[in-house]
């Protein structure tokens, strides 16, 4: 049985179209449709219930070695209140789960991870604990929403001071307080525009919710489903667990390489990437360019033979196109390599592109 | 609430046929399958002079998130397809009963096709 979120009441009365997602029950859309929600992210602002995602706290002297052997990424010299993204392997460079790392201070370090696969990173972080650290996964306990979208900042002033917004792209303000509601305020997010993400109580949730939305709605600011997050994160090239990277695709494949430091002393998943030697595939942007739309685990194929496979496709409503994003051999990951995708049983055209799909250079200035 | 013209039938699996006359007659989507599927953004149709059988997938078309065979209530040819749709599959969003899929031919055979009233009450059951 799925699990509501504080926000289910919420979501009903807006005409939410409820969907079990990892376990939760979220909107897929509203009735606006996954179009209309995208645009509006694109152009304006949209709201978001993550609250499924997970959140655990590493506290206690010990909490960065433990952070910096568990995970790929180096968190030596973040500055407290910084956000850094890593991937979390297994010994072999498969990978777990990717997550962010958000600093308190020395002593503190919030994980937020992937509602999906809540249950399984807790277990591993626990099993990994070295040291003078205490551990707690405080997830039941934590809402999220996220306000995404050119005029997410706009909203924010309406309701808040601005020296309690993060300014830095990847840095969050620990104690802000939106219409004298508590959160924690980061400037992060998974759409490929400029945009927050407010950790609030359970309790606080539908009341911060209203609040936004009210707020915002004057601007545009419209609710947006699972389906739109899907899009916008897809046309901004996002890597999400269980498509573009899982146990059998390393974080290197996936082009992760940024926040893979192979250079740092030692990490669980080190030795397995290593071992595997030069790169023998890796993560590409697929344009169609016949007629279709392709999906996620297809067959891509070049010069007659199976040469990958797709993670993820849809339609890009913002670009007007179809893309998809794939796993191919690197000897057809140059840009403009002409490929065909088999999708039910006939062959869609299809061209190796650059990736991001879609980039907004405002989003992280 | 949905809004289903009377002098058309209609398919439990969500598709509405036009007689134009005993044995020519065009099809689509109903507003029920147009809203459950949400933002079309592609339309698979078959060609002309393709056979097209009752109860088989003829056509598909995608939302964003999906993709969904279109089944056909009526065995005969494809006389024409909507070529509107192919560059604009919203128009199935926006004019379910006006955006039609094919014009089928020589129609030999039908499913048990629903009046609009008995359909409205299938839908319900499917809410």
């Amino acid at each position: 049985m799925e699990l509501k979120t504080p926000l289910y009441d919420c979501h009903a009365a807006a005409g939410g179209k409820m969907v079990p997602f990892a376990g939760y029950l979220l909107p897929v859309q509203y009735e606006t449709g996954v179009i209309a929600e995208h645009m509006a992210v694109r152009t304006k602002a949209g709201l978001f219930d993550v609250s499924h995602m997970g959140e655990v706290v590493y506290t206690g002297p010990d909490a960065l070695a433990n952070l910096n052997r568990l995970l790929t990424n180096d968190f030596t010299g973040m500055y407290d209140g910084q956000v850094r993204y890593s991937p979390m392997c297994y010994e072999d460079g498969g990978v777990v789960d990717d997550l962010i790392v958000y600093k308190y201070h020395d002593e503190k370090y919030m994980v937020v991870v992937n509602a999906a696969n809540r249950h399984k990173d807790v277990a591993w972080m626990r099993e990994h604990l070295v040291g003078n650290v205490a551990f707690e996964d405080t997830s039941d306990s934590v809402a999220q929403i996220a306000l995404q979208g050119p005029l997410s900042k706009e909203i924010l002033l309406r309701v808040t001071e601005e020296s309690r917004i993060p300014q830095n792209y990847y840095s969050f303000v620990p104690k802000a307080a939106i219409g004298g509601i508590s959160c924690i305020l980061s400037r992060t997010g998974y759409t490929g525009e400029a945009g927050y993400e407010l950790y609030c109580s359970n309790e606080d949730a539908p009341k911060l919710w209203d609040l936004l939305l009210k707020t915002g709605n004057d601007l545009g600011l419209i609710p947006c489903g699972l389906g739109a997050r899907d899009t916008l994160r897809l046309e901004a090239a996002m890597p999400l667990y269980g498509h573009e990277m899982d146990e059998t695709i390393d974080p290197l494949e996936t082009g992760l390489g940024f926040a893979v430091k192979l250079a740092k002393e030692d990490f669980i998943g080190k030795q397995g990437i290593l071992a595997k030697g030069p790169l023998k595939r890796k993560r590409v942007g697929l344009k169609v360019t016949g007629r279709g739309i392709i999906r996620e685990h297809e067959t891509v194929f070049a010069q007659g033979r199976e040469i990958g496979f797709t993670t993820s496709g849809t339609h890009c409503p913002f670009l007007g196109y179809a893309a998809a994003m794939a796993i191919l051999e690197t000897d057809f990951t140059e840009p403009g390599t002409s490929v065909e995708v088999e999708v039910r049983g006939r062959r869609i055209a299809a061209e190796v592109v650059k990736l991001p799909f879609y980039k907004n250079p405002q989003a992280s200035k | 609430m949905m809004n289903n013209p009377s002098e058309l039938l209609y398919t439990r699996s969500h598709e509405w046929v036009r007689f134009l006359t005993e044995t020519t007659a065009q099809v689509g989507l109903t507003d029920y399958a147009q809203h459950s599927l949400g933002d079309l953004v592609f339309v698979n149709l078959p060609q002309e002079g393709d056979e097209v059988t009752q109860g088989e997938s003829f056509a598909d078309v995608e939302s964003v998130k999906a993709v969904s065979d279109v089944y056909s209530p009526v065995t005969g040819t494809v006389k024409a397809i909507n070529e509107v749709l192919l560059d604009a599959p919203e128009t199935i969003n926006k004019d379910p009963y006006g955006a039609w899929l094919v014009e089928v031919e020589n129609i030999t055979d039908r499913e048990e096709l629903l009046s609009a009233d008995d359909y409205a009450v299938h839908c319900e059951k499917e809410d």
